[in-house]
């Protein structure tokens, strides 16, 4: 009889293969290749009728602003919205994969999706990979049960929480809410206060800037306010303009004939039978 | 046991931008106010520049603590200078100051990036650019600091002229009238702190000419 040696589960996770040959690699001098961060300011919170979600629009690599505007608040399902902190790919990635899985969960059940079940799907993911995915969420949305919020660390731990910040900046917006957050919020208090949380991290956190987005979702119906506030307008623009006529100069010009031409002659010896 | 390596460093970066422009008969010294540490900011209001003599303005970006350190050595030389030869300094005479102080400290250096701006013995613009252990250059313009790499190729295009490999050498100086350099300079700062983190706040803008010195604030963006 054949035994067969269990390999490694065939359905994604972290595969340590390569740990030892990098840990070698690293003592060696080589250094880790560096990837975009968002270095973000997102927060969300529970008010009397949903959720309230709001991001910072600025991408960074390094000391530079790589995306002035870019969304941070993604797309899970109609009444599930996620915000992405950490670094740019993996957000991505691991909120449009759940969001594919909701859809086909969605198709299997014939139900609503619930905000525990993109929870789930989440963590698992992120927690098979060791915290090796950098990505910090904070997950918000109204489904039959309610309305849910919930943060997801990189290592794949989650906390339920009324109101949450993630990013670089949440501290300072985290300082708004513990000031000014109390229960049963209206819609309009809830936005400004977002509002202003996010602003605090724009505003005190250099990995954070540009425009505030913010998404209400309440049963049935969700809003997405992209660039609710635009605080970071140019200064100042020049009046009269620059050009670019400049080329860059022509010190010398020379021609390389790649090819001589060569003379064929014909009725040469022909070939040998 | 293998060497231990320092898990404390001297330095830290507060970050910022400086440029100077030299023209025909003015010099234009820029810096932005903002002073940060890591990801945050420590105050909106620092001023970068300071003015060593009467025709030679100094703008430093980098270890702010250094940069303080450093504009006293050199306000207490201008000052020994003053007492034993009865005048102010020249302006090529502090830029050769400045190096030798900054030389002096070359196995602890200054973690300071320097742009030396000023009025020649002739009234014409003159700048000079360092690093951070003295190396200096007498140049048309300059910018140091985190932002130097968003707004020199900017200052290239626009000011430079002929090729340096051209001979004859053309003049160091720009043919832009002050108005013109002026306005280059806030457009510098206004792109630079678009996509430059530690660059922002507001730029503090310094014109010297034959009349005296002339002082501009510009507010940038704050986030």
């Amino acid at each position: 009889m054949t035994r067969f040696e269990e390999s490694a589960p065939v359905k994604g996770g972290f595969s340590f293969d390569l740990c030892k040959r990098n840990e070698m690699l690293v003592q060696k001098g080589l250094k880790p290749s560096s990837y975009l961060k968002t270095g973000t300011t997102i927060v969300g919170l529970v008010f009397r009728d949903g959720v309230i979600l709001g991001a910072d629009t600025r991408a960074t690599e390094g000391p530079i602003v790589a995306d002035k505007n870019c969304e941070k608040i993604h797309y899970m399902a109609p009444n599930i919205y996620c915000c992405g902190a950490g670094t740019a790919a993996d957000t991505e990635a691991v909120t449009d994969m759940v969001s594919s899985q909701l859809k086909l969960h969605r198709f299997h059940t014939g139900r609503d999706s619930r905000v525990v079940t993109a929870l789930t799907l989440l963590k698992s993911h992120l927690f098979s990979y060791q915290g090796h995915v950098s990505a910090a969420l904070v997950l918000g949305g109204v489904d039959v049960t309610g309305p849910h919020l919930h943060t997801i660390y990189p290592h794949g731990s989650t906390d339920t929480l009324p109101f949450a910040t993630m990013g670089s900046g949440s501290l300072a917006a985290m300082a708004i809410f513990e000031s000014k957050y109390r229960e049963g919020l209206t819609r309009d208090e809830g936005v400004k206060l977002v509002a202003e949380a996010i602003s605090s991290g724009i505003f005190n956190d250099l990995g954070s800037g540009s425009n505030v987005d913010v998404c209400v979702i309440t049963k049935g119906n969700r809003e997405y306010l992209r660039n609710y506030m635009l605080p970071n307008l140019r200064t100042y623009v020049s009046e009269k303009g620059y050009s670019f006529s400049k080329k860059t100069e022509v010190l010398m010009t020379k021609i390389t004939p790649l090819r001589e031409l060569v003379e064929v002659n014909e009725g040469g010896d022909a070939m040998e039978e | 046991m293998p060497k231990q390596q320092a898990n404390w460093s001297p330095y830290d970066n507060n970050g910022g931008t400086c440029v100077a422009i030299a023209g025909a008969d003015y010099c234009v010294i820029a810096a932005d106010t903002r002073m940060s540490t890591g990801y945050s900011i420590l105050t909106r209001d620092y001023s970068k520049i300071i003015q060593l003599a009467d025709k030679s303005v100094m703008a430093s970006s980098g270890f702010q603590a250094d940069v303080r350190a450093l504009q006293k050595v050199l306000a207490a030389r201008h000052l020994l200078y003053q007492h034993q030869h009865n005048k102010q300094m020249s302006c090529p005479a502090m830029a050769q100051l400045l190096s030798n102080t900054l030389y002096f400290k070359r196995f602890f250096p200054y973690y300071s990036f320097n742009v030396l701006g000023g009025l020649d013995s002739e009234g014409k613009g003159c700048v000079f650019t360092y690093d951070a252990v003295g190396s200096y250059e007498r140049v048309g313009y300059s910018a140091q600091g985190s932002g130097a790499t968003l707004i020199t190729p900017f200052l290239d295009n626009q000011l430079k002229s002929p090729s340096p490999l051209l001979l004859p050498a053309k003049d160091a100086v720009t043919p832009l009238s002050e108005i013109e350099a002026i306005d280059l300079v806030k457009t510098c700062f206004a792109s630079a702190t678009e996509r430059d983190i530690y660059t922002g706040d507001k730029v503090e803008m310094l014109v010297l000419n034959a009349s005296g010195i002339r002082r501009e604030f510009m507010e940038l963006r704050k986030d």
